[in-house]
């Protein structure tokens, strides 16, 4: 069997269905297997960039493995920012890169570049296959290192002539790294002392972060929550492990968390975080976060405790297997859901008091359209059950502030790297592992233009993705720190020249649509999330709309702008 | 907090990269390196590594889990944290060495037990092994002499068994 062939051979042991790629001298061979294997679905994206992305939200919204395929060089380096995303949120994508023939490695080659020496702080790991003897082992390696422990991106690099080479295919069914075994069973002893701090707490509060969300531990934490009647808080990456409209939801965290969820943390005696990592755009000023709390936290990856914030009870875990020791020990105990209740009602008087002296508002306009309207009836009419996939900057922020997702893998975000020009071509992946799912991008107008060229790849593949655009004409994020802390200056973050976007979404073969109006936004909004195919909606929003709650870089996160 | 010099003793798999991977993840990540030395092991699919850097406690605790999260990374052991371990450096140093300054040479390595290795008619080359300090001191006291060349290994280091069984 050639390389290319056990290539293909190894996808279909790994149950790969689909994958996100792009052609090219150096993988041609890969490409030819492709041709004689129709089972395994190839999206032929239009920039490589488009194709990472593309893996990475079918990753995030199936929890499956996320595949890409692309050739040497440009085709590598142009799927870096793509690895780099999913390696900032832990997102399990295997990407295969061709690469010259092993003997001219390190010649300056066509299209040479060193893959594996350019993409090793961006990845979990990655591999040179430098002999065909190896490439079963190797490729097994891949997907089991990116989809277990703390997932990652994984990087294969396989020159040509092994990929022409010919050799026995024994793929492992199993596989032990000896360097490599991650924990998922937590202490006993941690965990006791977990309860225990949770048994005394007046003010506590649940953090749950994008841990709980690929660990599967969405259900233990609901449970947990409504058993000890524990206030709840996301970050970013946490939103939809926890329902937004639960009563016990605070919402998120952070530089544009919700007033009364900072607050809580602010004021809590015991945290609780689960898969988080303490960012610094959730904790703000780190001496001031949460000063009076003793803090539990439980992470698959020993290298987030103790990084950014001190902690009292360490926990190395699955999120999904501790929270259950966790409530094994809330069952044994017996304590009735009222005791819980009247335990911590001053705490919640408290949290009320909060929620109603700052809910998440603005201020509405008859003459604007304002985006978080926009949100606020994108939530409406889908009733939560869409997939939202975001771009990054104001829109990002305003979808995850009102909309309020009530599953987890429903919101698709770069939250780590921030990655202008994600959204779009995330959502082709969501769209092609979910494809009974209403689909959504919240754009603007600045992100939508960094991987437009994916329309084409949407188009081609019958996706009816809908691509809301709040179009401010700005550059918002960086516009509102101007506007707040830079005097007013605003540099270099406002589009003179914007496309049409109805007619570009009409060249590409999709449908355009504008609005303007406050009182265009229902009925249209309406009619777009019942088309059944890939519309750009351009939204005009008050073009100096600024996002808040927010906390300034640094400060303490009850220093919060909140208007 | 307060910093301190730390000697990490790390066992990774003999592959390409391996030695990037750990290099890249001090450099990427704000470590220290002060030395580095790396060689095999008996076993011939090990490398042995010993690393010495500096930081307070909380930075050489997500050094130590930084690097055991390497998928390389088979061991890593703080020997400083481990108290009794044996530490050794290596230096060969090139003196001037004509006749007035020789006895003085043969004095000094006399003390601190130096090889003289290499003999020609200015200049000798010293050999020394031994702590840092005892290295530094010695490089001290040929300074007025007239060091013209220096070459060190960096620390290599092994934990000490237990006495009692």
């Amino acid at each position: 069997m050639t390389g290319a062939q056990m290539i293909i051979e190894a996808l279909k042991k790994e149950r790969i269905e689909v994958i996100f790629g792009y052609p090219g001298g150096a993988v041609i061979d890969i490409y030819d297997e492709l041709y004689k294997n129709p089972e395994i679905k190839h999206v032929l994206v239009r920039h490589e960039q488009g194709a990472a992305h593309a893996a990475d939200g079918y990753a995030r919204s199936t929890g499956k493995v996320g595949v890409v395929l692309v050739t040497s060089g440009p085709g590598s380096t142009n799927t870096v920012t793509g690895i780099a995303t999913a390696y900032m949120d832990s997102i399990p994508i295997v990407v295969l890169t061709g690469q010259v023939p092993t003997k001219l490695i390190g010649n300056d080659a066509f299209q040479e570049v060193d893959t594996t020496g350019i993409t090793r702080p961006i990845t979990k790991h990655n591999f040179l296959i430098k002999r065909i003897e190896d490439l079963p082992k190797i490729l097994k390696s891949a997907f089991y290192i990116a989809s277990t422990g703390r997932p990652g991106p994984v990087v294969v690099d396989i020159p040509k002539d092994i990929q022409q080479a010919k050799g026995e295919f024994n793929y492992p069914d199993e596989i032990e790294l000896r360097s490599y075994n991650p924990v998922y069973e937590p202490h006993v002893k941690q965990i006791e002392k977990a309860y225990s701090l949770l048994e005394q707490a007046e003010r506590p509060v649940l953090l749950l972060g994008g841990g709980v969300i690929s660990s599967g531990a969405s259900p233990e934490a609901i449970k947990l929550a409504e058993l000890l009647n524990l206030p709840v808080t996301m970050t970013l990456m946490g939103l939809g492990s926890f329902p937004g409209e639960h009563e016990q939801s605070l919402g998120m965290l952070g530089m544009h968390g919700t007033y009364y969820a900072n607050m809580a943390v602010a004021n809590c005696d015991v945290l609780l975080a689960v898969g988080a990592r303490f960012d610094d755009r959730v904790t703000g000023k780190v001496d001031a976060f949460a000063p009076g709390a003793k803090i539990i936290h439980i992470d698959i990856d020993p290298t987030s405790i103790q990084k950014n914030v001190k902690v009292h009870v360490p926990i190395v875990a699955d999120c999904k297997r501790a929270l259950t020791r966790i409530l094994e020990i809330v069952r044994r105990v017996k304590k009735p859901k009222r005791y819980w209740k009247e335990r911590f009602k001053e705490w919640w008087e408290q949290i009320d008091i909060w929620r109603k002296r700052y809910p998440l508002s603005y201020k509405k306009d008859p003459n604007y359209i304002k985006p978080q309207f926009v949100i606020e009836k994108l939530y409406e009419f889908t009733k939560g059950e869409a997939i939202i996939a975001t771009e990054v900057g104001q829109n990002q922020m305003w979808a995850a502030q009102y909309y309020k997702f009530k599953y987890p893998r429903t919101l698709i975000t770069s939250g780590g790297l921030g990655t202008m020009g994600f959204g779009f071509p995330a959502s082709i992946g969501a769209q092609i592992g979910n494809p009974d799912k209403l689909v959504i991008d919240v754009a603007g107008d600045g992100s939508i233009q960094m991987n437009i060229q994916e329309l084409a790849t949407a188009v081609e593949q019958k996706l009816p993705i809908k691509i809301i655009i709040l179009n401010n004409g700005y550059l918002g994020m960086v516009r509102q720190w101007q506007g707040l802390f830079y005097g007013k200056r605003y540099s270099q973050v406002k589009f003179h020249i914007l496309p049409d976007f109805v007619k570009l979404a009409e060249a590409y073969g999709a449908v355009g649509m504008k609005i303007t109006r406050p009182e265009e936004v229902e009925p249209v909004l309406k009619k777009v999330l019942n088309m059944n195919s890939l519309v750009i909606l351009d939204v005009h929003i008050a073009s100096e709309e600024n996002v808040f709650p927010m906390v300034p870089a640094g400060k303490s996160t009850t220093e919060m702008i909140l208007v | 907090m307060e910093e301190k010099r730390h000697t990490l003793s790390v066992l990774v798999e003999n592959t390409p990269g391996a030695l990037a991977r750990i290099a890249g993840l001090f450099s990427g990540r704000g470590f220290n390196i002060d030395s580095l030395c790396v060689a095999e092991t008996l076993d011939l699919t090990l490398s042995h590594l010993t690393l010495v850097t500096h930081g307070d406690e909380f930075i050489v605790e997500q050094i130590i889990k930084q690097l055991r999260r390497l998928i390389d990374v088979y061991k890593v052991v703080n020997v400083t944290e481990e108290k009794k371990y044996v530490e050794r450096e290596m230096a060969l140093i090139k003196v001037r060495a004509e006749k007035e300054y020789r006895e003085e040479i043969f004095r000094i390595c006399e003390i601190f037990r130096c090889k003289i290795v290499d003999v020609s008619p200015r200049s000798y080359i010293i050999e020394v092994t031994g702590d840092r300090e005892k290295l530094q001191a010695v490089i001290e006291l040929l300074k007025p002499i007239g060091i013209k060349e220096i070459a060190r290994t960096g620390t290599i280091a092994i934990k000490r068994e237990k006495k009692s069984p």
